[in-house]
């Protein structure tokens, strides 16, 4: 069967590589848009019990006293750019770019991935200055269980990065590894979409509601 | 080769009109929720409805989820998923609103 | 004692073992906790001391433990079920004898009785079903599909990794502490720090965590390989009718293992973190556990039962010399109940306290499912109609099914009218309804498969007269202990209680414990009927592959298939290909050349996962803090060696291939092809001849 020259996976058209390698990427690959959606039916849930319990704030801070909507802003913008970025790192790896362009993006998305954890990580610091911890409320229990679940995903995408680097070095730039970063840029792409439904039903959700 | 780097810029640029898209999309919502406040149900449901539109973007210029023959698994596999957490999540919020307006649980 | 103020073993201590219970308290009660557990270390001593003194460690290791062979993985997870039914039957004994020992309280005392159906409950659905289901699945989906292997072989052996940890909890939970108390549901707030500070909820909790990732790993594994792995010419329309339900299946787990892990999790976070989702104050609400459980548990039932409609499409059409009949409309049939389970979660709770109006609607979509369900049952009939049936082990399991399934179907659409449930709600008669699809059903199903395909997996049939035996048994056994529930349900005998006192419920309390004694009696037929099978293993061999002259592609290569299952990948051109190929005289082709096979190549990751997972679960249950996150540290470090590992293929060469191959093909022409009439005898090598007659 003769396969169409444009595919579905960014990079998954490795053109000169032989045909079982493509094959074989193309079954890993749906294997992980299988297990994404199944991830998605965990984070959809957390979205579910955290609109059951935006009222039960049992008198505890709210969404108005807690949220920090620059700090969101500033991380939205970080997250949207780093799934901009490990896209042309893919690129940059499928066309052959030269090695300082491949480090270039990579870098620059790790970099972006760390400063989200960072400003994450001071956000809910702010929040439990205020009194806003997971303890006080079952309010507060949905949104920790929720938005520290997605920052627990981009730190597993940041350590996942690294150690694609490391092989990469190790191993140059085999079939095993080009599918590996199809999947990490597949992930990190994920996890914008579901930051996306943070931003919209957990804080401009939670303002406009409670 | 020359084919080959064709194809590099097509691909570079569909992901920069995603990224771009998805960044006007950003900056509406924010604006919108600075400039008239989110209390209202209006203003609300347009900043939902500009989400729906970056997940939509989003899934198509990074994702490449369309309705090619290629991609054509990924993208029913994606719509019965949707079918999937939409009876999940309308499901329990109906569920568990109605319990809590009947068990007066929250001031509602 | 709280999280904070643990030492060096966590709250583990001497009063966590039950023989120190024994020495304080010398009672029926703690005679039976202190067996278990004795029948639990004496089980391990056996194990380790044949293992050692048959010198048979090295091949365990070798040829099992560190194999990615689908077909391996798949026995060993039905060797786990097995084991794990035995306890579970041997509890649920222990439970009608309890019930049968009144009016009054009976032998044992109500914790235990509890930790009784709370194992019995979690053990029988997710660590008998669940892996039996697995593993046939596992053994048969590549070679029905004509495939090498499953897509992601080492996956698939994490996941069997996983599973056999979590599992093996709940052994460690007799000998060390005690199990939950709240039931298979562990609903909170029971369950919760408040009302259970002690281990038993975390032990379950961990368990179904664990497991959970494990199961949701092997349901990616099965979709991918059904959807990508296909031979050429396997059209989704020609696929088995057992895959078609393996996909449902499949999809059914990646969907609703979520919510069991997410409820699993919340609840772990209340109950180690103070968090605030379950509980009664400061804004926690059980209900929203209630509502994850069952979202996760309605489809749970059916990622089951499909697999076990699957089997019995093939049984009957196999013994019935007949084509499947209405293959579409059981497809869809199928397909329909997968995606109608998702929107019936709600009638495990109609009597929360949600309006009529919900209730009626998930009533509604809860009877909706009984007419495709409807539909299969037709099907098989007209399959079974007008065929040349034999009367065999598998068909007859079938048979049973149909009868007392019909049964345990209709009181399923009885308690899906709201108004009924709210009358029998946590009634027995719901203990009776699903026992009554979950054994006629989900096991009747497996013990089919076990004996239909057992043949295929070792090269040798099982014994026919035991295996008549404990069909026998097994029905008998099921009818005299369940079909009684359903009277006291009705009469008003709650479910789960140590104690009654009416005296109306007495007989049926004495017949109901009479059928576990038969059940018993079924489970060690089981076991006789292998050990009489080995024994007499040379009279049954069928080499060629084909003892009941069936119709799909797994019977058209050696019993048991060598390593790479396929010498040569199959070309399809029918839905019964083999039976297609069987009439045109095509079967057992000759090829042309052979290729080199890559296969995977063994690999220790899946067993260390289990290792490391279980003593991480044992940490967290018993606040061992630096264990468990040593542990953590090391799972993650070892998943990411793993994948540093670049040769992970081996090269079975084309010579190999031939010279095997070629030596089968052999044994197939010089081989007789025997009558249906004799295929119990010894003369049944494995080569059919074609039944002409029921095949036009």
């Amino acid at each position: 069967m003769k396969r169409a020259p444009t595919h579905s996976y960014p990079g998954l058209n490795l053109g000169r590589r032989h045909a079982s390698a493509d094959k074989a990427s193309e079954v890993v690959t749906f294997g992980f848009w299988v297990f994404l959606m199944s991830d998605l039916v965990y984070f959809g849930l957390m979205f579910a019990i955290y609109i059951t319990m935006i009222d039960a704030q049992a008198g505890g801070p709210g969404p108005h006293e807690l949220y920090d909507l620059k700090s969101i802003f500033a991380q939205t913008l970080i997250l949207l750019t780093s799934s901009l970025t490990v896209g042309l790192a893919m690129l940059a790896l499928k066309y052959n770019l030269p090695r300082a362009r491949i480090v270039l993006w990579f870098g620059v998305t790790l970099v972006l991935g760390l400063s989200f954890l960072v400003l994450e990580i001071r956000d809910f610091m702010a929040m439990a200055d205020k009194g806003g911890i997971p303890q006080r409320s079952g309010f507060l229990s949905a949104f920790y269980g929720l938005v520290p679940l997605h920052g627990l995903h981009v730190a597993t995408g940041c350590i996942w990065l690294i150690v694609l680097g490391i092989q990469l070095r190790l191993f140059g730039l085999t079939d095993r590894l080009m599918s590996r970063v199809v999947r990490l840029a597949l992930f990190w792409h994920f996890l914008d979409l579901i930051w996306i439904g943070i931003i919209t039903i957990v804080y401009f959700g939670g303002l406009s509601y409670g | 080769m020359d084919k080959r780097s064709e194809m590099h810029r097509r691909e570079r640029r569909r992901y920069i009109v995603g990224y771009g898209g998805s960044l006007l999309l950003t900056l509406a919502v924010f604006t919108i929720a600075y400039k008239y406040g989110i209390q209202t149900k209006g203003v609300y449901l347009s900043i939902a409805l500009l989400g729906l539109a970056q997940l939509i973007v989003q899934l198509v210029y990074f994702l490449h989820i369309d309705r090619r023959r290629s991609s054509r698994e990924d993208l029913d596999l994606v719509l019965f998923s949707t079918l999937v957490l939409l009876i999940i999540i309308l499901g329990t919020v109906w569920i568990m609103g109605n319990l809590a307006v009947r068990m007066h649980t929250y001031p509602m | 004692m709280t999280t904070a103020e643990t030492g060096f073993f966590g709250r583990l201590s001497w009063d966590a073992f039950p023989i120190a219970g024994l020495i304080q308290t010398p009672n029926a009660n703690e005679i039976v906790a202190n067996s278990a557990a004795a029948v639990v270390l004496v089980g391990v001593v056996a194990v380790v001391g044949l293992l050692t003194w048959f010198r048979l460690w090295g091949p365990l290791w070798r040829d099992w433990l560190t194999s990615a062979d689908h077909k391996k993985i798949g026995i060993m997870y039905i060797v786990f079920a097995i084991v794990m039914l035995a306890r579970g039957v041997l509890e649920g004994v222990v439970m009608r004898a309890q019930q049968a020992a009144g009016p009054g309280d009976g032998f044992l005392e109500a914790e235990h009785f509890a930790e009784l159906f709370s194992t019995h409950g979690t053990i029988m659905i997710f660590f008998v079903a669940v892996p039996f289901v697995f593993g046939l699945a596992n053994f048969l989906i590549p070679l029905m599909i004509g495939a090498r292997d499953v897509a992601f072989p080492v996956m698939n052996q994490i996941s069997l990794g996983l599973t056999v940890s979590a599992g093996m909890m709940l052994m460690v939970s007799l000998v060390v502490g005690e199990f939950s108390t709240g039931g298979w549901t562990a609903y909170p707030p029971y369950t919760g720090a408040a009302f259970n500070p002690g281990v038993g909820p975390d032990y379950w909790i961990w368990a179904i965590v664990v497991s959970g990732i494990g199961t949701t790993l092997t349901g990616i594994n099965f979709a991918v390989t059904i959807y990508k792995l296909r031979a050429p010419g396997m059209k989704f329309m020609r696929l088995p009718m057992y895959c078609w339900t393996i996909i449902c299946s499949s999809i059914l787990i990646v969907f609703a293992m979520p919510p069991l892990g997410v409820a699993a999790l919340m609840l772990a976070a209340d109950r180690y973190l103070d968090f605030h989702f379950f509980t009664n104050d400061l804004g926690g609400n059980m209900m929203n556990y209630a509502n994850l459980f069952w979202l996760f548990g309605h489809p749970e039932v059916y990622l089951l039962v499909l697999p076990a409609y699957g089997i019995y499409s093939e049984v009957f059409s196999t013994f019935s010399a007949k084509r499947l009949y209405g293959y579409n409309s059981l497809v869809i049939a199928t397909m329909s109940i997968a995606v109608l389970s998702f929107t019936v979660w709600l009638h495990h709770f109609f009597t929360m306290g949600q309006s009529a109006l919900i209730n009626a609607v998930f009533g509604i979509a809860t009877m909706l499912i009984a007419i495709p369900t409807g539909v299969k049952v037709y099907d098989w009939m007209a399959t079974l109609y007008r065929g040349r049936i034999r009367f065999s082990v598998p068909m007859l399991y079938g048979l049973a099914f149909l009868m007392l399934f019909v049964i345990g179907g209709l009181s399923g659409v009885i308690l899906a009218n709201p108004t009924v449930d709210y009358q029998v709600h946590n009634t027995l008669f719901l203990v009776a309804h699903f026992h009554n699809v979950l054994l006629p059903g989900v096991l009747f199903g497996l013990l089919a498969g076990y004996n239909y395909w057992f043949p295929k997996a070792f090269g040798f049939r099982l014994n026919e007269f035991w295996g008549r035996i404990t069909v026998l048994l097994w029905t008998f056994g099921f009818m005299l202990t369940f079909l009684p529930l359903y009277f006291v349900g009705l009469m008003g005998m709650p479910r789960r209680s140590f104690s009654w006192e009416n005296p109306d419920f007495h007989p049926y309390m004495i017949v109901a414990v009479l059928g576990a004694l038969v059940i018993l009696l079924a489970l060690l037929s089981v076991i006789v009927q292998l050990w009489i099978s080995i024994r007499d293993r040379e009279k049954t061999r069928v080499p060629v592959g084909d003892p009941w002259d069936a119709h799909t592609l797994e019977w058209s290569i050696p019993a048991p298939p060598p390593p790479y299952n396929f010498a040569i990948i199959p070309q399809v051109t029918d839905r019964d290909d083999f039976a297609a190929a069987k009439e045109r005289g095509a079967a057992y082709p000759t090829p042309d050349a052979y290729e080199d096979i890559a296969m995977p190549r063994n690999t220790g990751i899946g067993f260390l996962l289990c290792v490391l997972s279980g003593i991480w679960m044992f940490a967290l249950v018993w606040w061992i803090w630096w264990l468990a996150a040593l542990m953590t540290v090391l799972i993650i470090l070892s998943f990411i060696a793993w994948t540093f590992q670049t040769d992970t293929e081996e090269v079975i060469p084309a010579d190999e291939v031939r010279k095997q191959h070629q030596a089968w093909l052999d044994l197939v022409h010089n081989s007789t092809p025997v009558d249906r009439d004799y295929e119990a005898a010894p003369e049944n090598r494995g080569l059919a001849r074609p039944d002409l007659e029921a095949a036009t």
